[in-house]
């Protein structure tokens, strides 16, 4: 067997995954009749079309008739921190307080850039800091945390 | 007279200082951020959406319709004058759009969009006022199991025109369905997928969905693409048509508005579509079709006349039977959720004011984004140079703080990051997003009808096609799936997609 279309074996396999996951954990719940229907019933079933709709999807990949296709690298390494700011924001927003997370969202997440200078992300971190301030807790009276907690 | 009656209406609820304030700012947010490459229109309104979250409902309905066509206005701009396509649909602009500035007529080809946009609008606009009133009529007559079936033929009608590979976009579309069960059942009040996560009994925020797969993944796909901000800049000269032009744009106009309005209404339809629908036709018809490519004149006057059509007219399912049509109108779904206010033909009864407001709100913000755009065309190119390095922080930072600002959580910024992860993954998987976030918004909707339904028939599920407009409904999704799988339809279709990318 060959993976003529290394896209759509990927997706075939997520679609699977998801189905499983899904349909199995349903399993879980009531499942009812159809007449009365439990809180399992749309679920597994949706969940059952998904997997064989993936698996579908997956033999069709290996088809000689499909047309090749490659996935092209994946960039882990920006998905990653991209992400990874955006989580670590989350994280210290309680703690370090609106103004810092952001201004380190900002500074982590631009270092993600092939382009990145450290003045620009600078320059660039003050005027969102200030900008978003102005806007979202001036302007439309939004509530966070502003300072780290220590100082309050 | 009704129709006029409630058009005063509307134009006496749009006409007052607040909303007409609202409807600018919109408008001005919406080209601003159209005008940026690498932001699409989904992200555009999910990232601007917690701006509106301290607006009362019409006016943050009225600020959000603004976004939406001012970020179709402004994905032009930057088509025709850097070969950049803001948004999809103008990627057809750029086409000719481009080949004119480079010949020196760019901002003439600005004029024919904008002039185009704007009478096509208005059209749009008219329609949509007078389809509304019957459409909504014919809603009132569904039962839960013609709600379903809609629904069958809305998904399946989203996927048949929009995306290139059916059977993948099916499965988005059921995953999305799933997704959006997350949370507890209504039924039964079992917390379904919550795994004794106390946030997660309330299910997933559309919010969080939409920024994560369009937004943060749309970031990750950037910088992997690795180009350097720089580019070439044709000068705007002058803005004023010959007579020649004006004879050459009108037909164009007129051809493109028809497209438009039509396919705005179909599920599935949209911008993009109708964009790309009007091109062709204009091929064919123009007299000058050698000139296609070269900077023919009707090549931006039909489709742009088209894109904003069909973004009018694609309010129409949302407003009448509270089915979004594409992914921009699911993200509406979700700002009126959020506002209280429930998607469909109730609407327009219990809050006439918001319904016929929107409408003639819409009608305004035409006039302003001409307004606007044709004297700040000047300071719209100067925003083109800041490089996506300074951009894209800064739309990470304006998510982070939309996401969390939804429900003060910081659990809602996780999930978020996480749907970013996932989206990158379907974009390799050349798995569309779009039709994700359709079921999504439609899951509750679609199993609550599903059991009403056969509660009803006490489990029958003959139901579905045994009640005429029930069956003529799945009839109609039927058909388009078997109208798409024929061999000779299936090959244009391939190659029309292509051509797209």
């Amino acid at each position: 067997m060959n993976i003529r279309n290394k896209k759509d074996f990927g997706a075939g396999i997520m679609y699977m995954v998801f189905g499983l996951f899904f349909a199995l954990n349903a399993l879980n719940y009531k499942m009812g009749t159809a007449a009365k229907m439990g809180p399992g019933y749309f679920p597994f079933w949706l969940g059952a079309l998904l997997t064989a709709l993936g698996f579908f999807v997956l033999l069709r990949s290996m088809s000689s008739k499909n047309t090749k296709e490659d996935i092209g690298g994946w960039n882990w390494k920006i998905v990653i921190w991209i992400a990874g700011s955006v989580v670590l924001y989350g994280l210290l927003l309680p703690t370090l307080g609106f103004m810092l997370s952001v201004f380190i969202l900002v500074l982590v997440s631009a270092s993600a850039s092939h382009e990145f200078t450290w003045k620009s992300t600078v320059l660039n971190a003050i005027f969102l800091v200030t900008f978003t301030y102005l806007a979202f807790v001036q302007g439309l009276n939004l509530q966070f945390p502003l300072l780290p907690s220590f100082l309050e | 007279m009704e129709l006029l009656n409630n058009l005063s209406l509307g134009f006496e609820t749009a006409f007052t200082m607040q909303n007409l304030l609202y409807c600018f700012i919109g408008c001005l947010l919406g080209t601003l951020i159209g005008v940026l490459p690498g932001i699409g229109p989904i992200a555009t309104i999910a990232m601007l959406l917690p701006a509106t979250y301290a607006l009362p409902p019409i006016a943050a309905l009225i600020m959000l319709a603004g976004i939406y066509y001012g970020s179709q206005y402004g994905g032009s701009t930057t088509a025709i004058l850097l070969n950049i396509p803001g948004e999809t649909s103008s990627v057809v602009t750029a086409i000719d759009g481009y080949q004119m500035a480079k010949r020196g007529r760019g901002g003439l080809a600005l004029f024919t969009a904008g002039m185009g946009s704007f009478f096509a609008g208005c059209v749009a606009t008219l329609i949509l006022a007078g389809f509304a009133a019957p459409l909504a009529e014919v809603a009132f007559k569904f039962g839960p199991a013609e709600y379903f079936s809609l629904m069958v033929l809305g998904l399946i009608g989203a996927v048949v025109l929009a995306s290139a590979s059916l059977i993948k976009a099916v499965g988005m579309i059921l995953l999305g369905l799933l997704l959006g069960l997350i949370g507890t059942d209504v039924n039964s009040g079992v917390a379904r997928y919550s795994f004794d996560i106390p946030q997660l009994t309330d299910g997933i925020g559309f919010v969080s969905v939409a920024m994560g797969v369009f937004g943060f993944a749309e970031i990750m796909l950037n910088l992997e693409k690795k180009g350097s901000g720089e580019s070439f800049l044709n000068k705007v000269t002058t803005l004023i048509p010959a007579w020649s032009d004006i004879k050459r744009m009108v037909p164009s106009i007129l051809r493109g508005t028809t497209i438009g309005s039509l396919l705005g209404i179909l599920p599935g339809g949209g911008a993009a579509l109708a964009a790309f629908g009007a091109y062709t036709v204009e091929k064919k018809a123009s007299k000058h079709s050698d000139e296609f490519g070269k900077g023919a004149i009707e090549g931006v006057a039909g489709p742009e006349a088209a894109n904003n059509a069909a973004a009018q007219t694609s309010f129409i399912p949302l407003l009448t039977l509270g089915i979004p049509p594409n992914a921009v109108m699911a993200l509406m779904v979700g700002a009126m959720t959020i506002h209280n206010i429930q998607p469909g033909p109730q609407v327009m009864t219990s809050n006439p004011t918001l319904f016929w407001g929107l409408i003639a709100s819409m009608w305004i913000g035409n006039i302003m984004l001409i307004l606007l755009n044709l004297p700040l065309i000047g300071i719209w190119v100067k925003l083109l140079k800041i490089p996506y390095r300074m951009l894209y922080p800064a739309i990470l930072v304006f998510c982070c703080i939309g996401v969390y600002t939804v429900n003060n959580s910081i659990f809602d910024i996780f999930i978020t990051a996480s749907f970013g992860i996932i989206g990158y993954m379907f974009f390799k998987f050349g798995c569309e997003p779009a039709p994700l976030l359709l079921g999504f918004v439609l899951g509750p909707m679609m199993e609550e009808n599903f059991r009403r339904a056969l509660l009803l028939s006490r489990g029958d599920f003959t139901t579905f096609v045994t009640r005429p407009l029930s069956l003529s409904l799945l009839i109609a999704a039927a058909l388009l799936l078997i109208i798409v799988t024929l061999p000779a339809i299936k090959k244009s279709r391939e190659e029309v997609f292509t051509e797209e990318l």
